[in-house]
């Protein structure tokens, strides 16, 4: 039951000349554990929903409810979501601060007021899951790399043990080996911690590859919500809002048109090739 | 005619302590040897730290050869006096859009760079429209450049150094931080540009998608040039890519993949359409 959004509405800067309505009656449930992705172009409201999960938006119409309890109360303490729903944001590695990796990763869980020997143990535990080694620990987080520096960011994020864990794109800028590491990384984290994980991202690819679940967000509207292969069927409405489904999903529909019998609705390599080689052995027989 | 050409190129960053005392020499760039003709569409592959930056850097003469000689335009960057003209043949377009916009009106900002050169009012004004034409940002002169996307924004960025009527445009990431949109709309306008305008592009990048359409594909891996050759030719290398911590096209890891199950496809498939052809022969 974790996350409920229910009636969800919020315009910016109501009454003025820049009023935008970014969300518009959103109904969602997040459950316990599932991986989530989140897809929509630049302005379609990615953003502005995460950041109502953890409270740091409030929103002009609607509430949030997380584990039964309406966010917006007044005796509800927003400070404790907060390190319950952790969000780590674009280019997290801006907000590196620290002379070393580990009293950055530290500063979360010290501030939570948390006994040294508890910040230590989380510090360290962080970064062993976001795969920075001992030896990185007392460097510069100047001195990383574009990779391990978000991955110290997300280590930040991970040391205050959030139930729930949000990126949003966390992998933009990488190259593809940095990439599938960083994404390898948190579906691990989702597998072995059993937490909730919602992704925001731009690469359909990533997506389809890694979540359970699609929500496709549009003009400040939820638009499609459903397994990956249930939304990526929807492919020529996704191009119409300026998405697309993965290129193997456009790979089948091209043989499927050009009258070779595959199913049609795989979303990754793995699954397109398999397909494929079903119907090649049938065909050889 | 080159439009490039390094013959051994070594960088080497120099890491000093406070007493100016060498603590560490990292070779950037080791024995970099290419030719990029005139008109040439190249893209540049590498993962985080291969060196391309540092390439890049030295194209434009922000970083000089530590050893060997790098011309550009047939001029000798290491050569002092020829660098405005080194700088106004090869120009420059970064990963991040916001850092690179200057002025509070679009046209104001691709002006910027030919009002610096010099060249009359007139004809500046010239220039800006055919550079925002040119990138299809011509309708948004008199817009703010904040109130932009973030592929507009880099159109705006291109303008500018079109403006400046370079022979060379080099690109650095130019799309690493734009949506897919945005992204198509700037390798649209780019790919324009090469064949309109006939300027010679370096396109560094880290999406394989946008390499297809290259002339030629240099990959680079440890401040080495290790790979060379056209899309076609670059992508029928899958495990050798994937060594150098490059990726695929996803339709040409699952026309490889197949192909290891023992499918007689053809090798380097870069595209759709060219799968379906191959599998439809497979058919009859």
């Amino acid at each position: 039951m974790a996350i409920i959004l229910d009636k969800l509405d919020y315009v910016y800067s109501p009454g003025t000349a820049y009023e935008k309505h970014a969300l518009k009656n959103i109904n969602l449930v997040i459950n316990d554990g599932e991986f989530i992705g989140i897809i929509g172009h630049t302005g379609s409201g990615k953003s502005t929903l995460i950041q109502h999960m953890n409270g740091l938006v409030k929103a002009t119409g609607g509430t949030v409810y997380y584990n039964g309890a309406d966010i917006y109360d007044e005796d509800y303490k927003l400070k404790d979501l907060r390190t319950k729903v952790g969000l780590v944001f674009q280019y997290p590695e801006h907000q590196l601060f620290e002379t070393t990796v580990l009293k950055d990763v530290q500063f979360g869980p010290k501030n939570l007021g948390l006994p040294p020997l508890e910040v230590d143990l989380r510090a360290y535990d962080a970064l062993k899951q976001v795969g920075i080694g001992d030896d990185l620990i007392d460097a510069s987080p100047f001195e990383l790399s574009g990779g391990q520096k978000r991955r110290v960011a997300i280590a930040g994020v991970l040391a205050m043990k959030p139930e729930v864990l949000i990126l949003d794109e966390p992998t933009a800028g990488l190259d593809p080996k940095g990439r599938d590491e960083i994404l390898d990384q948190i579906a691990k984290i989702h597998k072995e911690q059993k937490i909730t994980v919602i992704l925001v991202s731009h690469s359909m690819e990533d997506v389809a590859k890694y979540v359970d679940r699609i929500i496709v967000m549009n003009h400040g509207e939820a638009v499609y919500d459903g397994a990956p292969k249930e939304v990526f069927a929807h492919y020529k409405e996704l191009e119409q809002i300026g998405l697309a489904a993965p290129q193997v999903t456009y790979a089948m529909h091209a043989l499927r048109d050009a009258g070779i019998p595959v199913t049609t609705d795989a979303t990754t390599v793995e699954e397109a090739r398999d397909a494929i080689l079903a119907w090649y052995r049938e065909e050889k027989k | 005619m080159k439009m490039i050409e390094a013959k051994k190129l070594i960088f080497e960053y120099i890491r000093r302590d406070e007493e100016g005392n060498v603590e560490s020499i990292d070779k950037a760039l080791d024995e970099i040897s290419l030719d990029i003709e005139k008109g040439d569409f190249v893209a540049i592959l590498g993962h985080n730290g291969s060196g391309k930056s540092t390439l890049a850097k030295q194209i434009n003469a922000i970083l000089m050869p530590t050893e060997g000689t790098l011309y550009v335009n047939g001029m000798d960057t290491k050569e002092e006096d020829k660098l405005w003209d080194i700088r106004q043949s090869a120009g420059m377009v970064f990963q991040n859009p916001d850092n690179q916009i200057i002025a509070t009106v679009v046209e104001e900002d691709v002006g910027f760079g030919p009002e610096n050169l010099g060249v009359p009012t007139e004809e500046i004004w010239k220039r800006v429209e055919k550079s925002l034409r040119a990138v299809g940002m011509y309708e948004y002169r008199d817009h703010s450049p904040n109130k932009l996307s973030g592929g507009q924004k880099q159109r705006v960025a291109i303008a500018g150094i079109m403006a400046m009527k370079p022979q060379c445009i080099v690109l650095d990431e130019p799309t690493a931080m734009l949506d897919p949109d945005g992204r198509k709309e700037v390798i649209r306008t780019i790919r324009e540009l090469n064949k309109e305008e006939k300027v010679t592009v370096l396109l560094i990048t880290h999406y394989m998608e946008e390499v297809i359409h290259a002339d030629k594909v240099i990959v680079m891996d440890d401040g080495k040039v290790v790979m060379q050759g056209t899309p076609r030719e670059i992508f029928s290398r899958v495990e050798e890519l994937k060594r150098y911590r490059m990726d695929v096209p996803q339709i040409t890891e699952l026309a490889y993949e197949l192909k290891q199950k023992g499918m007689p496809l053809p090798d380097g498939i870069l595209t759709i359409e060219e799968f379906t052809e191959a599998m439809k022969r497979l058919e009859q």
